[in-house]
Order: structure tokens, then sequence, then C-alpha cells
């Protein structure tokens, strides 16, 4: 039995051991926006915060996070309300097919939250853990630099 | 109103409907698909390249908790009817499309045996269990090898390793070559990638045993396509057998064909009253999704004094993996090499050569730029290599033999027609900075930095109609498309069309379109697609197609609607046809203030009995389908520069600077064009510097996960500038050229001759792709 906060809300389950966090996360609690795209922690698909650090839902087992609080792109806006990072990528066309775009997201509110992100140089080391193979990740450099000079995360 | 007050959708910087619920995650990709009851898959696959099958000891899995079934070969055999990729062209031998490995297997990866469990997780428990015993048949994966007549053969019944041959003649070769004042040669080699779509491939397949009736879903660009095959494989009618891709995560070619899994779900749903989910994992899509781009090409360019070209040879041999896919067949990327070899330029003496050979290896297939990303590299390779032994600059090397604009029509010396597109503006644009940056290279070199600047031109067909198959000599008709435009009875519009986004905004782009010719908002136009139901006939999303196909049906079929709304409209305020006007999603009576909301004339004309007279009523319409085809096809040129670094020390190349311009004709939505040159380019780097499919001898692929198999990051990607020229392009509807893939055709040429430019003085030319700093460093060391 584990007890975790998602999104504000705590939940309690039974979960077999080797579920991983990802799967646990989709299929248990239905939240299909995070992603799984290699299960090897590189695409960064999966990428969820949890107690406020960017974590790779592929290789967590759920029982890890046992007490722990996560962030999915659920928490952040609604589709007739997209909060203002998401309506930047909106904005600067910063996905395509959108299978990494949660991932992204995830990322970029860990980035936006915790570094200034002086130039573009930054934004890419910082995405450089997560993979998008649509759109040359110019786009998604150039909506968290405008999610920046919002003042997105201060 | 008046009629210059209609906002033009089509050329705006539209924000796409698509995105609100990807990035809510709220898209409902295959695997967010659960059906009550479903059953899932896992597959035991082979882990020898080329061996026979002996035993299949299953007995411990079958009784292994939560296991449904377990299926071989024999066990499928008779509930389906097997398939082949057909093809007129001759010296072409089509191969099965094997569903599990019968007798033999031919790749790491093929599929042996499925193991149907609860869930995932039970299936692969039970997988593990299944032991079986090969025969090795001895190693088939070097392509030169295996063109050879004494080598072992892969397909018996074909009699050959060599799939496909096929030989373009234009003039005499050999006295081009002999009178010629300059002449350079290589061999070329560009090896294997594979498309990396971030989401895997996964299938749902849901048997309604009360209709007998088949939905599959499915990750798939083809939907029309996979649902004509399977009709044939499954004996279920067409109206009964329905394939729906829902979001999909990326495509690029690698979700453009027919798999094996996405039948063996369907055959196997049937065959237990369940629904089956198969969803391939990272693993899985590294060995097993059509791969590409595993060329050899000896070639050799032929110039007089000046330049010009006089004559160009080839030799071109694909390995294109262990089965012919379908429904493109294993010739669609190695005759492609041969056929856009010549490129934009002039080449009046013409020989080109290709062999399409079987190896132990996973099939290739479509992907991004198919053949061009090699064709344009080995000639833009020749080009540069002239223009150095004549010292002359690339660019004048291009400017001397690019078609003009008053040769268009142009047919090429592989018999291509280029139709009217801005060939010499592009390289012009992006030539705009060049001197510049020349100067700027120079003073780089003077403090010793490895900096270098490559060009690059191609043009490619695209939007190809029914004059020219996607894959020579298929059966499948690739130069149609259909939509169909509906305004209901309350007024909404719906837009049904036979193609497939993966990503490319097509619900948007397809949006602005009917909506402008229509009059209505873009948001209010609902694009339904990825849908084998929702047209009688539409192959899918592939080869540049979508925008011009569909975009130029969606005109055609839209046009026609508007027709009836304005006839019924001037009905109801009793005004001339010719004064009426809709716009924005209203109707109305232009220079005056009688209008109504499209809603309103839905109600009139459908709900309100008596408003219209039974005569005319009944000869209103408010739905239309309609076709194009654009017979030959259009024509997408472009010029793409690149100026590099190489890292002395640890021979890194860096992009530092990424010029495109290309013609696309008109162009709908300017973000979602960029995106896509952005894209396409960024493949393109990976294909130059970083991408390649390794296997070792005995065909065990080393490149298995994302950490080998490396696609780029935003960390090697530079910023992009791109330009966009518009030539018009007349008797095409909306005039839209497609463009898609481009970014990926042109990149690997440019960044080798940058590379090579920024090694001139060390004499290094690249010619062997992606050029890694392992490889630079052997060919820098060697020097």
């Amino acid at each position: 039995m584990i007890k975790l906060t998602v999104n504000g809300t705590m939940y309690e389950r039974a979960v077999e051991p080797r579920m991983l966090l990802a799967d646990f996360l989709r299929h248990e609690l239905g939240l299909t926006g995070t992603h799984v795209g290699c299960e090897q922690g590189v695409c960064g698909a999966c990428t969820v915060i949890l107690n406020g650090d960017s974590v790779r839902s592929c290789l967590c087992f759920a029982v890890q996070v046992d007490g722990g609080r996560i962030e999915t792109v659920e928490s952040l806006g609604t589709v007739d309300n997209l909060d203002p990072l998401q309506a930047a990528f909106q904005e600067h066309h910063a996905l395509q097919c959108g299978f990494c775009t949660p991932g992204m997201l995830m990322t970029g509110v860990d980035l936006l939250r915790k570094y200034p992100l002086a130039t573009d140089q930054e934004i890419r080391e910082g995405l450089s853990g997560n993979l998008c193979r649509c759109t040359g990740y110019e786009n998604v450099v150039k909506a968290i630099r405008s999610a920046v000079e919002a003042g997105y995360g201060d | 109103m008046e009629i210059d007050a209609r906002p033009k959708m089509i050329g705006a910087r539209v924000q796409r409907l698509e995105d609100p619920r990807l990035l809510a995650g709220q898209g409902r990709f295959i695997d967010d698909l659960n059906l009550p009851r479903m059953l899932h898959i896992a597959f035991v696959r082979s882990d020898h390249a080329h061996a026979r099958i002996l035993e299949i000891d299953s007995a411990d899995a079958a009784a292994k908790p939560g296991v449904a079934a377990i299926f071989t070969a024999p066990d499928i055999a008779g509930l389906w009817n097997p398939i082949r990729a057909t093809s007129r062209m001759a010296d072409y031998h089509a191969t099965e499309l094997p569903v599990l490995a019968h007798d033999k297997v031919r790749y790491v990866g093929e599929a042996v045996v499925a193991v149907v469990a609860e869930n995932r997780y039970l299936a692969e428990d039970a997988a593990e269990q299944i032991m079986v015993s090969y025969e090795p048949l001895g190693d088939a994966i070097d392509a030169i090898a295996n063109a050879k007549a004494d080598a072992p053969l892969l397909h018996d019944d074909a009699g050959t390793n060599v799939l496909a041959a096929r030989t373009f003649h234009r003039g005499d070769v050999d006295a081009a070559l002999a009178e010629a004042s300059v002449r350079v040669s290589g061999n070329f080699r560009m090896h294997r990638k594979t498309p990396t779509a971030m989401e895997n491939r996964g299938y749902v397949a849901d048997y309604d045993p009360g209709r007998r009736a088949l939905t599959l879903h499915s990750t798939t660009q083809i939907p029309g396509i996979v649902r004509d095959a399977l009709v044939e494989m499954l004996d279920i009618p067409g109206n009964r057998l329905r394939v729906v891709a829902p979001d999909v995560g990326g495509g690029f070619g690698g979700k453009g064909a027919l798999y094996p899994e996405e039948v063996l779900v369907c055959i196997i749903a049937r065959q237990l009253g369940r629904p089956v989910k198969w969803l391939s994992d990272r693993l899985e899509d590294l060995m097993t999704t059509n791969q590409a781009f595993d060329e050899h090409v000896a070639a050799e360019l032929a110039c007089d004094g000046e330049g010009h070209i006089l004559g160009l040879r080839a030799e071109v041999i694909g390995d294109v993996g262990a089965y012919s896919v379908y429904p493109w067949t294993a010739a669609i990327e190695p005759v492609q090499v041969v056929s856009f070899l010549p490129g934009p330029y002039r080449v009046p003496n013409y020989l080109g050569r290709v062999r399409a050979v079987a190896t132990s290896k996973t099939p290739t297939g479509a992907y991004r730029g198919v053949g061009r990303p090699i064709s344009t590299f080995v000639m833009e390779r020749l080009m540069d290599m002239a223009a150095a032994k004549l010292s002359l600059d690339p660019l004048e090397m291009r400017r001397r033999n690019m078609v003009q604009a008053d040769e268009f029509p142009y047919k090429t010396a592989s018999g291509i027609v280029w139709d009217r597109a801005g060939f010499m503006e592009c390289l012009d644009k992006v030539a705009s900075s060049y001197e510049s940056l020349r100067r700027d290279q120079t003073a780089a070199r003077a403090q010793g930095r490895w900096v270098g600047i490559g060009l690059a031109s191609y043009a490619e067909l695209t939007g190809l109609g029914s004059r020219i198959a996607v894959a020579p000599g298929m059966p499948v008709n690739t130069g149609t498309e259909t939509a169909t435009v509906r305004i209901d009875s309350t007024g909404a519009v719906s837009a049904y069309f036979g193609i497939a986004s993966q990503g490319q905004g097509l619900e948007t782009t397809l949006a602005q379109v009917v909506a402008e010719e229509l009059g209505v908002r873009v948001e209010d136009v609902d694009v339904i697609q990825g849908d084998s139901a929702a047209v009688a006939h539409g192959t899918g999303t592939y080869a540049s197609r979508s925008t011009v196909l569909a975009g130029g049906a969606a005109i055609n079929a839209a046009r026609a609607v508007r027709e009836h709304v304005i006839k019924a409209a001037a009905h109801i305020f009793e005004a001339d046809e010719g004064d009426v006007d809709a716009a924005d999603g209203q109707v109305f009576v232009k220079g005056t203030d009688r209008g109504m909301s499209f809603r309103e004339l839905a109600r009139a004309v459908y709900s309100e009995m008596g408003r219209l007279p039974k005569d005319i009523r009944e000869n209103i319409e408010l739905e239309a389908t309609r076709m194009y085809d654009p017979y030959f096809g259009t024509t997408t040129p472009a010029s793409h520069l690149a100026v590099v670094e190489v890292d002395p020390e640890t021979y890194q190349v860096t992009v530092q600077n990424y010029v495109v311009a290309e013609d696309c004709g008109r162009v709908i939505n300017p973000l979602i064009v960029d995106g896509q040159v952005h894209g396409g380019v960024a493949q393109g780097i990976g294909a130059a510097l970083m991408e390649e499919v390794v296997h070792d001898g005995a065909g065990q692929i080393q490149t298995a996960s994302l950490m080998d198999y490396v696609v780029p990051t935003a960390a090697e990607i530079p910023a992009m500038q791109v330009h966009h020229l518009e030539t018009v392009l007349p008797d095409n509807p909306g005039g839209f050229r497609g463009m898609g893939e481009g970014g990926t055709i042109g990149a690997p040429a440019a960044i080798a001759n940058a590379i090579t430019d920024a090694l001139a003085p060390m004499g290094i030319d690249i010619n062997e792709l992606p050029i890694t700093p392992e490889r630079l460093f052997r060919l820098i060391d060697g020097k």
C-alpha cells in the first residue's frame, strides 16, 4: 500500500512492487498525459516533477515514491484555460505530434522555477534530456524564452 | 460588409487547433486506448539474423498465470491470406510479408511467437519461458557480398538477393566522360538510419463477433492502404473493416507501411473474440520499424573547362534488409537514389544503375526524404569536388549548371519533369550572406579555427499525381485524394479526408483551406482524418503529398458546397446569387445589412419544413465530395547553407549557422511550414553527424537503445533561418507544393560539404555519413 499526492490529490493504492511510476500514473490513475517513449530513461517523454525535481517516471517504481508529491502535465492548464507555458508552446508552434510535449513542459517548468535561463544555450542544455523528433527544438527554445521573459516560475 | 473584408486564412500564422488537447495531456494516443476485456501481446523475437527454426517449446509459458493463448506461424496458418508487395517493374522479386516467422528467420527481431495475456507484464513473463532452437544458415548481412551470384539466398523463391534492379540512361556517358576536361569521382556511403518517432508503433484490434466487424486502431500513416490490404488478408468486406489512426506521435515514413504486428492483432482478436493490444517498446522499435538510407554509391561527374556538366555515371547498391515492404516494395528508396541523382542541374548524359539487395537485417522502407538525402549528398559532393578541381567557387559552380527559369518544364536525365519553380531564386536567397560568411571564415582560419561553409541545392517531386506512382510499378493508386465537406443541420462544418496526420498540423492547415473557401472561421471547421471510414478512398500521409492532394480536394469540395450555400441564401434573401457572399460564418447580401449565420441557413435548409420550395430544396446539397489529382505532381526546390566548426582536439562538429530557402508555392500557414523545415533539418543533421544503425558481423543490432542510436538533442541543433519563395503554380487549385521532407534532403549534403570545406587545407573529402568524431579522426589521422 502506497500513499502519495498527485497534482494536489492524495491517493492510497495497493501496487505490485514492479509497477513503474509511469504505468501507475497512466493505468492506475488514468493520467495518460504522461507518455512513455523508451522506458530506458533517455527520451524524457515521461518526465514528471517529484518533490520539486524533474524525474523520469519510467525509471521509478511506484513504491519508491511512497509519501511523495508528484506533478504531471495535468497539473498545468486545461484545454480551455492553458497555463502560460502551454500557451507559449502553442503561440510559438513548439509542438508537432505532441508526444514528447508533456515531458518538455514538465522539464520546462522545472527549469523555469530553478534557473535564470539567461541565454538560449542554457535553455538548450536544460532541454537536452528531452528528445523531440519533430520540431528541431528551435520553437521549444523560443517558447521557453518567452516564458522566461514573462516571469513564469518567479 | 464588403468582399475585401473577407479575412484571408490561407497564409495566416494560425495557431494550431490540435494544440490545446496535446498541451493539456488530453491527446488520445494508441496507448491511451484501453478497451474492456482487452488482452496484451508480447513477442518472442528472433535472436538470430539468418537461421532455420527447429523447435519452439512453449509448454511452460502456456501454464503461466494470465496467459490466454500462444500463437506460432503454424497456429495462424489458414486464419489469413498472405500478401506480397507486388510491382509491374521488370527485374523485381516480391517477398512474403511474414506475420510470424515460419521455417526461417531473416533478421534479428523478427517476430516468432506471440504470447497473449491479461496484461503486458504477464505476457512478458510468459514469453521469457519460451525456448526456440535455431540452426544458423550463415551470415548474409553484407549487401555487396549478397549481390554476388554465389551468395547464400535469403529468399529461395526469389532465386536472387537482388530484389530489384533498374537503369536510367540518357545520351552517351562514355563519350562525355572521354572528352571532359575535368572528372571527379568517389565511393560514397550513407549508413543505415531508423526513423525514431518518439511514440513507438502500436495497434489495438477490436472484433465485434455480432456484426462480424473489425476495427483496427493503428499508429499508421496509411489507414486506407492498411484497410484495403486487411480486406484481402482477412476476407472481411471493407464496410465492416475500419482502420483508425488516433493521435499519432510522429511517423516520418516509419509508420507508413503495413506491419506484421498490425495484421496479427487482427487475426488474434477475431480468433479469441476479445480486443487485443500490442505496443512496441523502444528496443522492438529499433529492431523492427522499417529502416532506411543504407546506400553504397560509386559515382563520377564530368565537366568541361568552365564547369558545365557533361556527364554523370553512378552505380548504386541499396541494402534493403530482409523483406520487400508492403506496399512500397524494396525498390522505393534505392530507385529514388538513381532517379533523383542529377538533381536540379542540366545533365546531358547520364547512366545510373541501381540494385536493391536483400540482407538479413531489418527491412527498409520510407524514411523522410526517401533516397534523396543520399542522391543530394552524392551529387552535391561531386559538384564541390569538381569546383575545387576547377578552382571555381561552389556557388558559381551551381549557378552555371542549375536549370534556368526559361527552361521549365525541364525533363531530367532520368525522366522526371520539373515544373516552373524558384530553383535559382532559392540559391540566390541563401547566397545573400555568402560573401560575408566567407570573410568571417577567412578571419577564423587565420586564428587556426577549422570553419567551413557548405551549400546544397536540390529539387524534389512532391504531391505526386496519378501519372507517377510513389513507388515504381506499385498497384496502389497514390495519385488522388478525396475530401468531403459537409454542413450538418446545426450549421457545423465537418471536412473528411483520407490523409492521416502524425504531427504535421493537417487538422489546422486543411481547416484553413476549407474555412477560406467556404466563408467560415477556422475554428468552425472540424477536420476528420486518420480514419479509413472518412472517405471511400484515400491512402494517407506520406511522400509530401497531404497539403497538395488533400488541400486541392478540400478546395474543390468546399467550392462546391459554397455554391449551394449561396444558392439557398439567394432564395431566402430573394437576391441574385451574384450579390450573396459568405464570410466569417455569415451569409449575407453584399452592401446590405441582410445576413444570417451558417446555423440559421442550415436550419432553413434542413429543418424548417416549407422554407424552401420542393424544387429548390431537392437541389440544395450542403455536402460535396471531390477529388484532386495533380497528375505529374509538384516541384519543390530548395537550397541549404551550413556553417560548421570542427574542434581540432575532439573532432566534434558544431553546426553554427543554418540557412534554408525553399519554394513550396503558396504557404498556408508559415508557422507550420517553418516547423516542418526545422524538424527536417534536425533529422538531416542527425543523419550527417550521429545517427547510424550498427550491426555486428553476425547481424546483431548494436544500437538497441536511444543511448546507442543517437538522435540530436536541443544542444546539437542550431537556430535556423528559413526563407520561403512562393512561385505561382498554374493549373493547381491551391498553388501548394509539398514540403514535409525537404529539410532532411538538403542537410546531410550541406554539412558534408561544410566539413570538407573546413578541412580543405588537409585535402579531406567527407564521402561517408554519419561523419562521427571517430570517422573524422581516422580520416585526419590517415593523412
